[in-house]
């Protein structure tokens, strides 16, 4: 029975690294979901036989856990809008932490003298913090992008606050640690309590903009606590799908926080727009405004065409409306591309999920690197629900909390339109200059109203 | 115990240094999905939960391990369903699949 068990969970393993591997490319994605999967329902069926798995009361809280557990995440997966992922994703991963910290309690429970090394308990200790961080930490990061949250809360001192309370629990988990198996049960609850105080506090001044790198942040610290927690239950399986999430989540988080040019450390230890000072340099211009009909008509006598799309466009539920538009557009012989910030949507890759699902095929959509040089060759530029990663001050104003971050060149087109709801400035609250540039046009009002009058006004030109 | 001491720590290199090549050849269009994907992997966890409430002994443990297990559960279970819709989306499209190659 072993030898089955244990080649349930190799075979899972492998099958776990195939589809991890398989998802990096468009065209195996799919499959390579589905063998993970399969992978995952091996592991979970070979798990009811395991030796030590025993007791029926326990075999009937295993059952009624993952029915009820399972049950709630399929519907509410199912139903989730894809502009809200990113949170859902938040809200799994954290579930996932508090499971390994689960995991954790109870080893540390049952630790005795007898039965623990010190090396076993302070991988469990250290599993457990990591894994309690990931989870309070995680679901802050949902509340805040569920909107169930205000956006930053800081207090003076809180850095202090919080160092010391990763210090203190630190040194409980090096009691824990050493303490040879004799637990005390006051030093194991206040260990736990004062993780997941930590994980809250320190995701509570982190702003609504940088929540993506910390959601990866988080899912790779989740990959880290289950690995760890292989290690400590002898589990191969959890190991290898651990770690490997844990290093992939790393790197991920890397690239993110590249792509945004926040340092992680910055993201973690700062405010965000905590440095600018009121710095903010005069704006020269006016908006001018333009209607949804007249920049139809412009773009319809265009030879090329860029849309920028942001997060704006996805909650508007534009982008059935926008493709729609850029049929009409390319039937009339316009060169129409899309041009994709790293993090428009809310992470990357987001708005490439929302515009597929729109119908919006990969070839014209295009990354950061690969259209900013064509700006200065578009007639027309719209940027519809996007402001920040087009904001020039990141390239011109040092004091600007974005400056240095990469953005889109749209104001390097001849001519700039902005579908915009309101006035009011974007997700991180910086004035957008582009706005006031010469080449500017603002169109006012809602995303999917604005497209279909676009739709409209090429319609007519017939 | 299968698993002894430096065994561990090249398992774990070894499956660090796979999590990190797996990941550096994605596009971006494919980051979002990927970190759902890997969201769902270590879901695996739920295997982990099964066994700590399989061996709990007090109601306390019993109370702790039920909880973990609906966790797991959701996480793996979510993780999936997400993950599955959005790539779903990404295979309608597939006939202009060119950009996936020269990423």
């Amino acid at each position: 029975m072993s030898l089955i068990i244990n080649l349930a969970y190799f075979a899972a393993a492998v099958l776990f690294i195939v589809g991890l591997k398989q998802m990096s490319s468009p065209t195996t994605a799919r499959p390579g979901i589905i063998w993970a999967g399969v992978g995952m329902v091996i592991a979970t069926l070979v798990t009811f036989v395991h030796p030590e798995v025993s007791g029926g009361v326990n075999y009937t809280l295993i059952i009624l856990g993952i029915v009820i557990g399972g049950g709630l995440a399929w519907w509410s997966g199912k139903k989730v809008a894809m502009t809200d992922m990113p949170q859902m994703i938040a809200l799994y991963n954290g579930m996932g932490g508090g499971a390994a910290a689960g995991i954790g309690a109870i080893y540390l429970l049952q630790a005795t003298p007898e039965t623990v090394s010190n090396t076993g308990l302070a991988i469990a200790v250290t599993g457990s913090l990591i894994g309690s961080v990931a989870f309070s930490g995680s679901l802050v990061a949902y509340a805040k992008l569920e909107g169930l949250m205000k956006k930053t809360f800081t207090f003076g001192g809180q850095q202090i606050v919080n160092i010391a309370i990763f210090a203190i629990t630190v040194i409980l988990g090096f009691m824990l640690a050493t303490g040879g198996g004799e637990i005390g049960s006051a030093t194991l609850l206040l260990f736990f309590v004062l993780s997941l105080a930590f994980g809250i506090l320190m995701t509570l001044p982190i702003g609504g903009a940088d929540m993506p790198v910390v959601i990866s942040l988080y899912n790779a610290l989740t990959g880290l606590a289950v690995g760890l927690k292989g290690i400590v239950l002898d589990n191969p399986a959890l190991m290898i799908a651990g770690i490997v999430v844990g290093a992939a989540g790393t790197l991920l988080t890397q690239l993110m926080a590249k792509a945004m040019n926040r340092p992680i450390k910055n993201i973690l230890f700062s405010q965000f727009g905590s440095s600018s000072g009121g710095a903010e340099e005069e704006i020269e211009g006016t908006m001018k405004e333009i209607q949804a009909n007249d920049a139809g008509i412009m773009m319809a006598y265009a030879e090329k065409v860029i849309i920028v799309p942001g997060y704006g466009m996805a909650v508007a539920q534009a982008q059935h409306k926008i493709w729609e538009f850029t049929q009409l557009l390319q039937k009339r012989g316009v060169d129409v591309k899309f041009a994709i910030h790293p993090v428009a949507g809310r992470m990357p890759g987001h708005m490439n999920v929302l515009l597929a699902e729109a119908g919006v095929p990969y070839d014209i959509i295009f990354d950061l690197d690969e259209i900013n040089e064509e700006f200065k060759t578009a007639d027309v530029a719209m940027v519809i629900g996007a402001n920040d990663v087009v904001n020039p001050v990141a390239r011109t104003n040092p004091d600007s909390p974005i400056y240095g971050m990469p953005i889109l060149n749209a104001d390097q087109a001849h001519n700039v339109i902005c579908v915009k709801r309101g006035k009011g400035a974007g997700f991180s609250g910086i004035e957008n200059h582009l706005f006031y540039a010469d080449n500017n046009q603002m169109l006012y009002g809602d995303g999917q109203k604005v497209a279909a009058e676009l739709v409209a006004s090429v319609k007519a030109l017939g | 115990m299968i698993i002894e001491g430096f065994i561990a720590l090249y398992i774990f290199m070894l499956a660090a240094f796979t999590g990190y090549e797996i990941i550096s050849k994605v596009p971006v269009i494919l980051h979002t999905p990927l970190m759902s994907g890997s969201n769902f992997v270590h879901g695996i966890v739920l295997v982990g939960t099964m066994v700590a409430l399989g061996h709990a002994t007090t109601p306390l443990e019993q109370a702790i391990g039920f909880v973990a297990v609906v966790l797991a559960a959701g996480n793996a279970v979510g993780g999936y369903v997400v993950t599955e819709r959005m790539l779903e989306m990404f295979k309608t499209s597939k006939k202009d699949d060119k950009k996936g190659d020269n990423a």
